[in-house]
């Protein structure tokens, strides 16, 4: 069906031909500040793309484009079919699919765990407590923190309250999840219980586009590679010809940064 | 080598814990702290005795009249005489029983609210918030279901300054709150509309918006219209509390993270779920202090209205104490003023800080 690599069989798991983003020729100014400079994204149903590059490469804005936290001023993004514009309903519709992970974590610290992934299914599903709450503990069960749902985040350890924030995003049955740094602000061993959860997302054949510097986990979930630098997407292609034959000379340059330490 | 046994676990030394521990650690930490600790207790004896036979034990409570009050403490006879008058103002004896039954309405829900475990607190707060003021104003005011009418001008003492002090909190708050999102509002109208108000309001002196409201408004009223004197003052109030207001629920508003904000807009909330289930809820619970800050300068300031002729408690008193029959008695009276407001707003504080306690959800940003 697409474009396969007999050597890593997951890559190509679950991968439809049908598209479910689009960015054409986006760009976006902070200001005076040019951050997007025509980006270009095709992504297909169940594909996983790794967005790696140094700081202020943009990689961050480019997916918060996705879902709308960032507005883009030129080209277009279709989102499942629609196109993100000021229109509010579209935005909130597209927001509905798209799930969101972020550095931070960002759970809401007022309410228990269990309320923070009830909350979307009740107020914007409206589905009845009952039954958002039997959800809530599906996939509170499925990061396998189902005995802390009605402790408040603030009493969880940082690994344990990022997997609450994915089972929070997964409570809405997105179709797509967007991972922003997951584990940039975790302790070193936390972040491997938070990487499980994303790969076990990953082998159920969850679309995902991830800003992350775990190039481990790029090299075993990842279908596609993309760096960019300057805001410019520098390169894209599949993860071992990423790692071992970088075409351009900048990619070469972080590469070698970021896996020499 | 041999594995080394745990020591064993010893309790504290005596002088670190109970009274003692307490005592040594507070009063006497130091030579400085135990001077000043001496220093303390020396000016309470001081000071507590006479204080306490001025208040109880020399003061006169029998009696109705001056001629009563023989001893050299204070003449609560005055308060007793007048306590009716204080609580009331003028309002028709007959009629009071229609004020005690708003109150006691109040004080019904209210300790609804408080306890705990008590079911349908919704359906309490919607009544007490959309019902109950209804019922109050036909009881106080009359004239239907064939209550005869209490003019507002009749309305006074306590009883006036709770309806200031209450319309003003209940209508500053959620007023607050909109006028604060709207100042942090993207839309620029509506931001310039919330930004002109609150400073309008903020920079004027409540004792002016209040004679204008009683003074100047009815010169720009065409002929005939005439408004109530207490609902100006009422309106008055309620609209330069909740430009105060707005600054406090800001100040909340600007402390959340941008990232809870993201983090509701990413599941799909829209603008006013996202305000009202994740960043109210917490803005709210982090200006606590300032809020109830607020209400109890508003409970204070509306002794303000006597200036408008208004009678509130204070104003009772004061007429009171000017009575020839108790003429020297001002004292008795301003000190049993004082400590109704205290009460009140001792109460507001005690309370404010059993809902920070109770909110508290064990994170710290």
């Amino acid at each position: 069906m697409s474009a396969t690599s007999p050597t890593r069989p997951p890559a190509t798991l679950n991968i439809s031909n049908e598209v479910i983003i689009q960015l054409i020729n986006v760009n976006k100014w902070y200001g005076e500040f040019h951050v997007l400079k025509d980006i270009n994204l095709t992504v297909r149903k169940g594909e996983r793309i790794v967005i790696c590059g140094p700081s202020g490469s943009g990689k961050s804005t480019a997916i918060r484009c996705v879902n709308r936290l960032e507005e883009h001023q030129r080209g277009q993004i279709i989102v499942d079919g629609t196109e993100l514009t000021g229109d509010v309903k579209h935005i909130e519709h597209v927001r509905r699919e798209v799930g969101m992970v972020f550095q931070h974590f960002n759970l809401f610290p007022h309410l228990t765990v269990l309320e923070n992934c009830a909350l979307a299914p009740m107020w914007v599903r409206r589905l009845p407590r009952k039954e958002a709450e039997a959800i809530a503990m599906k996939y509170l069960e499925r990061v396998k923190i189902p005995n802390q749902a009605m402790k408040y985040p603030g009493q969880l350890s940082g690994g344990q309250q990022q997997r609450v924030a994915i089972a929070r995003s997964l409570c809405m049955n997105p179709k797509i999840m967007l991972f922003d740094e997951p584990t940039s602000a975790l302790d070193p061993e936390m972040i491997k219980e938070v990487l499980d959860v994303m790969i076990e997302l990953a082998r159920e054949g969850m679309t995902m586009l991830c800003v992350t510097h775990e190039m481990g986990f790029a090299k075993t979930v990842a279908n596609r590679v993309i760096f960019m630098d300057g805001g410019e997407i520098i390169e894209e292609n599949e993860p071992v010809e990423f790692f071992t034959h970088p075409r351009s000379e900048r990619t070469r340059l972080f590469l070698s940064q970021i896996l020499h330490h | 080598m041999s594995t080394p046994t745990p020591l064993p676990e010893l309790p504290p030394p005596v002088i670190n814990v109970g009274i003692l521990g307490w005592l040594r650690r507070n009063l006497f930490s130091s030579p400085g702290n135990t001077a000043l600790t001496l220093l303390a207790i020396y000016l309470l004896y001081l000071a507590i005795p006479p204080i306490l036979r001025w208040v109880l034990l020399d003061a006169d409570w029998r009696g109705t009249t001056r001629q009563d009050c023989t001893s050299q403490g204070a003449c609560w006879v005055f308060i007793k005489v007048r306590f009716d008058r204080f609580m009331y103002g003028f309002y028709p004896e007959p009629e009071r029983w229609r004020v005690n039954t708003v109150f006691l309405l109040l004080v019904l829900g209210i300790a609804c609210l408080l306890i705990k475990s008590f079911p349908r607190k919704l359906w309490v707060g919607t009544f007490l918030l959309l019902i109950y003021p209804v019922i109050g104003f036909h009881l106080f005011s009359g004239g239907s279901f064939g209550l005869p009418v209490v003019e507002t001008s009749q309305w006074g003492g306590l009883m006036l300054t709770l309806i200031i002090a209450g319309v003003g909190i209940t209508t500053a708050l959620p007023l607050g709150i909109l006028l604060a999102l709207g100042r942090r509002s993207q839309m620029p109208i509506i931001r310039a509309i919330c930004v002109t108000f609150i400073e309008f309001w903020r920079g004027v002196p409540l004792i002016t918006v209040l004679f204008m409201s009683s003074v100047m408004l009815p010169l720009f009223l065409p002929e005939g219209v005439n408004f109530d004197k207490l609902l100006r003052a009422l309106i008055g109030v309620a609209l330069f509390q909740s430009a105060y207001m707005a600054e406090v629920v800001r100040g909340g508003l600007q402390a959340i993270p941008k990232g809870q904000f993201e983090a509701a807009a990413a599941l799909g909330l829209g603008y006013w779920k996202m305000m009202g289930l994740i960043i109210l809820p917490q803005a709210l619970k982090l200006v606590i202090p300032g809020i109830v800050n607020t209400f109890i300068a508003l409970f204070k300031d509306t002794t303000l209205v006597i200036i408008i002729g208004l009678f509130d408690l204070l104003s009772t008193v004061h007429n009171a104490a000017t009575d020839p029959n108790w003429l020297g008695f001002a004292i008795e009276g301003y000190v049993f003023a004082a400590a109704v407001f205290w009460l009140f707003c001792f109460g507001m504080s005690r309370y404010s800080q059993n809902l920070e306690k109770r909110l508290q959800t064990g994170h710290n940003r």
